[in-house]
């Protein structure tokens, strides 16, 4: 297994992205929180796997492995994707984001704070995939979604901690929040 | 002080690592040159293991594999269960042999057969498949109710007809002649349901050998890591307790299913010596469903006494637990002293008795589940209380307001002496915040809307901050129950607490800080809380049973206190006065015999460069350590009231609110308290509305995966109404009472008195299904409509 840069990728000619380095192996690409990576991984990896083994971008959990509890939650291509039921090779040339990549330098994502704020969290498991999901959920429904579609929304993502008051408490606190920042944002 | 001091709502320091994806739980540590473990796992609930043929691996030299046979070689002794219960006959608890890896008999499905290692987790599985174990397939017993049978299948022949013990407490005669007097009598037949914990981090373990120190290290999903190194260490012979250093980091939930020590971390441990390298294990889901140890699982009769007004007699129960196909670290404590010494709840009864049968069954090891126990009887009394008043034609908040205990300390007919309470306290604030005089016209609403409408309650009391270790040793415990802290004050002032409780989502960081904020009168940000490491902590018990804040942070008040005790004596040098008159208060250290005064900083730097006094006169250096065993349990209670909405035609059920005021003593940060109120009751609404083990009749788990096992998601939950009144603890210097386990414990039997209040039923199973309510609600207007 390797990393470099995706310039490299292209200079090096190494056949087309996905393809098949050598029998059970693919050669994947696709910009991780912003930064080029190419790595060629046994194709049934996941991309969980190449994110925590790999990547060592270990902020995405594993919860289950059934699709359901939603520890894994990423954003590819600006959509909430399950990273443990999706194959890394089918990521090639996807824009990924974890949780990793959500804060700007020190300034965190306002659903980041509004988790912080509001005790949305206490173990701590959960939350990466929480907070990708709350804020695919406000891309989707708007920054004024109500707690009954919060809660409805967030039936793909399981919390045993909190029972959840205080997590859609602090969605609804985030997406206002984001609310707010977009306006600004649009204002700029 | 106060913003970040005892009783504020202050933002958790831990939120930082989490929110940002920088947790470290022990599946995201990475040793050098690790390999992955992949465990061979029985497929049958009781069967003898034939042979084990791994001849499609011969030559494959990155491939190990072990067996029962090689641990026995080796021997590293079985897992322990460490609470020795004696039966009603004064015989022992009888105890089947408990190995790590199985020896030639395997006991319930996912009963460990073999370990195999190889580089990669997939090469692992992929060699896991090519091994071929030949079973001879034993007919299992899997039933509680009915695995102590003649003719049953025997799970140990230590344990005939499947009895681990047969156990009572309480006077027979006593409560006998309550009942033979009593002018009325509620019967009740309950199952606890069987549940699975379901932390949403999954169990997992790194085992490590440095064969230049002969030391092992383990990195482990536990609560409770030094009791894990004391266990593999003194009774199961892994290592050396100096030689084995025990870590647990960041640990995402455990409600008890972390507590203990379990076949898959001791492997590891072993096999690291045994392969050279270190060994990683990590849980998929589907094997925390088949052995990470279960939860409840009573089959229960119980019998409530009363004179013609309503006073409570006399109560007996008989109950029936099942712990499995192996006796877990503490599965026999949980049905006895965990359990019968709650039943008298918040009520004053003379007499109670109650006998318990542990049994073994062909299914995961059973034991403490959030509560563990308590819920139990807080379900027992609970529905008993419910279904008498409804018997007695009174209202069940004023019957069970006529039986409440109203002075203290109380001493209980079964061991508890109850310290402080205000049980009218919290039912007042409870009925008026519920609206419970609304609540006539809010069924007569909802039955217009073709809705039945039903409001039930639960007044549970637990018994946390476990617990004073003579006690719990008389009782059968193999450890005491105190907690330690060391308190070292750092040259420039800033402090580390270090801690033997563990934080696996309850806040501790920020909660034992604020602690030492307030008492040393230093910034929140200059405390730094160390635990889960056994090389970092001397020693500690960890977390369990609400315990951390009267236990754990009990030891750090009172290191403290030296701490204080020390600096004032720094102070006296400095400020060239005699140290019994120093004062200090908010983090300044004054006298009345000078008005120079001394920040806290500055006196740990004298302290440490020790310029002001002799080595004669005082020892340099500020750090102290307090190890508190506390003189009694404490005692949370509290009221819940569940209201309830069914639609009869789909029996689905709907929680419309939920109030809960509960009586913790002393709160540390209300914020948080709140956030474990709520997720309490959410794992109590969970047993009662969604939660069950079901294995079937050959003990073949159904329930082994989110698809099949009913996991509560927000949309199943309302939003909380929580409240707080507040009798502080006598028994602890802070105060302290425990919130961990209290919502499990109220709620499933305030949601289960909800609905059968609203179906006119007397009882009803959980999980309350839609399927199960449905039957029930046709039952119920087939039964109406006859009368």
């Amino acid at each position: 297994m390797f990393f470099r840069s995706r310039k490299e990728d292209k200079a090096a000619a190494s056949g087309a992205p996905g393809q098949s380095a050598s029998p059970g192996r693919a050669t994947v690409s696709m910009a991780v929180n912003g930064k080029s990576v190419s790595a060629e991984i046994d194709a049934r990896t996941l991309l969980v796997q190449l994110l925590r083994e790999q990547l060592r971008l270990t902020g995405t959990h594993v919860g289950c492995d059934t699709s359901q509890c939603g520890a894994c939650v990423v954003h590819v291509d600006g959509r909430a994707v399950k990273a443990c039921t999706i194959l890394a090779a089918s990521c090639e040339g996807a824009k990924v984001t974890t949780i990793e990549g959500l804060a700007q330098g020190t300034e965190l994502h306002p659903m980041q704070e509004a988790f912080r704020q509001h005790h949305g969290l206490q173990c701590g498991y959960c939350t990466p995939g929480m907070i990708m999901a709350a804020i695919d959920i406000v891309n989707r429904k708007g920054s004024t979604v109500s707690e009954a579609v919060i809660r409805e929304e967030l039936d793909g993502n399981i919390c045993r901690c909190t029972g959840y008051h205080n997590i859609v408490a602090a969605v609804r606190a985030g997406a206002a929040a984001m609310g707010s920042m977009n306006r600004r944002q649009a204002a700029e | 002080m106060a913003a970040t001091g005892i009783g504020a709502p202050v933002r958790r320091k831990e939120d930082q690592r989490f929110i940002t994806g920088k947790g470290q739980y022990t599946d995201d540590i990475n040793r050098p040159g690790q390999t992955y473990a992949v465990f061979v796992r029985s497929p049958h609930a009781h069967a003898n293991i034939k042979r084990i043929d791994t001849s499609k691996l011969k030559g494959r030299d990155d491939i190990h594999v072990f067996t029962g046979e090689d641990i026995a070689k080796d021997k590293v002794g079985g897992l322990i269960c460490g609470w020795m219960i004696h039966s009603k006959d004064g015989s022992p608890m009888k105890a089947g042999p408990h190995p790590a890896l199985a020896q030639g008999k395997v006991r319930y499905v996912g009963d460990h057969v073999a370990v195999v290692i190889a580089d990669t987790l997939a090469e692992a599985r992929d060699a896991a498949e090519l091994i071929a174990v030949e079973y001879e397939v034993l007919p299992a017993s899997v039933d509680t109710a009915t695995t102590q049978a003649a003719g049953k299948p025997q799970v140990h022949a230590e344990a005939p007809n499947n009895t681990v013990y047969q156990w009572h407490l309480g006077d027979k005669a006593a409560v006998d002649a309550a009942f033979a007097s009593a002018k009325h009598v509620t019967k009740i037949d309950l199952v606890n349901n069987r549940l699975i914990p379901n932390a949403m981090e999954p169990r997992a373990a790194i085992g490590e050998f440095d064969a230049g120190n002969e030391a092992f290290t383990l990195y482990t999903t536990s609560q409770n890591p030094h009791v894990a190194r004391l266990v593999l260490s003194a009774f199961i012979g892994i290592a050396p307790e100096h030689k084995l250093r025990v870590i647990a980091p960041d640990v995402g939930g455990g409600f008890g299913s972390k507590i203990f020590i379990y076949a898959e971390e001791t492997v590891c441990v072993w096999a690291a010596k045994k392969v050279g390298r270190p060994v990683k294990w990590t849980a998929d889901r589907t094997e925390a469903f088949l052995a990470d140890a279960h939860g409840r699982d009573h089959v229960t009769h119980a019998e409530l006494a009363m004179d013609a007004g309503g006073k409570i007699l006399a109560l007996r129960a008989n109950t029936k637990a099942n712990l499995g196909g192996y006796l877990s670290t503490f599965s026999s404590s949980v049905p006895t002293y965990l359990y019968a010494p709650l039943l008298s709840g918040q009520y004053d009864i003379p007499a109670i008795y109650c006998e318990v049968d542990a049994v073994y069954t062909n299914t995961a090891p059973v034991d403490a589940y959030r509560g563990a126990g308590r819920p139990e009887a807080t379900f027992v009394v609970e529905r008993l209380m419910e279904v008498a008043a409804r018997q007695l034609g009174q209202d069940p908040a004023e019957f069970r307001r006529k039986n409440f205990i109203t002075s203290f300390p109380h001493q209980t007919p079964v061991i508890m002496a109850y310290d402080a309470g205000d049980y009218a306290a919290c039912l007042d604030k409870a009925l008026e915040m519920a609206d419970y005089k609304g609540i006539g016209a809010r069924k007569a609403a909802s039955q217009a809307k073709g809705l039945l409408r039903g409001l039930g309650f639960s007044a549970y009391i637990e018994a946390c901050g476990i617990a004073p270790s003579a006690a719990v040793g008389s009782l059968g415990a193999g450890v005491g129950l105190w907690e330690s802290a060391e308190v070292r004050v750092n040259p420039t002032g800033s402090i580390e607490v270090l801690t033997g409780s563990h934080s696996h989502g309850q806040g501790h960081e920020t909660t034992f800080a604020q602690l030492v904020s307030q008492r040393l009168g230093v910034p929140i940000e200059q405390v730094t809380i160390v635990h889960g490491d056994t090389d970092k902590v001397q020693f500690g018990m960890g977390t369990y049973g609400s315990r951390s804040g009267a236990v754990g942070m009990s030891a750090i008040y009172y290191a403290i206190d030296k701490v204080i005790v020390k600096a004032k004596k720094v102070a006296g040098f400095v400020l060239e006065v005699p140290s019994e008159t120093v004062d200090f208060n908010d983090g300044i250290f004054s006298s009345k015999a000078t008005n120079k005064t001394l920040t806290f900083p500055e006196v740990a730097l004298q302290a440490y460069i020790a310029h002001k006094f002799s080595g004669q006169q005082l020892e340099p250096g500020l750090k102290e350590g307090a190890f508190f065993d506390p003189t009694n349990f404490t005692f949370p209670s509290g009221v819940h009231i569940c209201e309830v909405e069914i639609d009869p035609e789909t029996g689905t059920t709907r929680i419309d609110r939920w109030t809960a005021v509960d009586d913790f003593g002393t709160l540390i940060n209300p914020m948080i308290v709140e956030g474990q109120v709520h997720g309490g009751i959410a794992q109590g609404v969970g047993q009662a509305l969604l939660e069950g083990a079901v294995y079937n009749a050959e003990g073949q788990l159904i329930t082994a995966s989110y698809m099949d096992y009913c996991m509560p998601r927000a949309s199943d939950l309302p939003s909380f109404n929580v409240a707080m009144t507040s009798t502080p603890c006598p028994s602890n210097p802070l105060g302290i009472k425990g919130c961990g386990e209290a919502g499990a414990i109220a709620a499933p039997a305030a949601v289960i008195n909800a609905i059968t209040d609203a179906l006119g039923h007397e009882n009803i199973a959980m999980p309350a299904t839609p399927l199960a309510v449905w039957k029930a609600a046709q039952a119920s207007a087939t039964k109406m409509a006859a009368e």
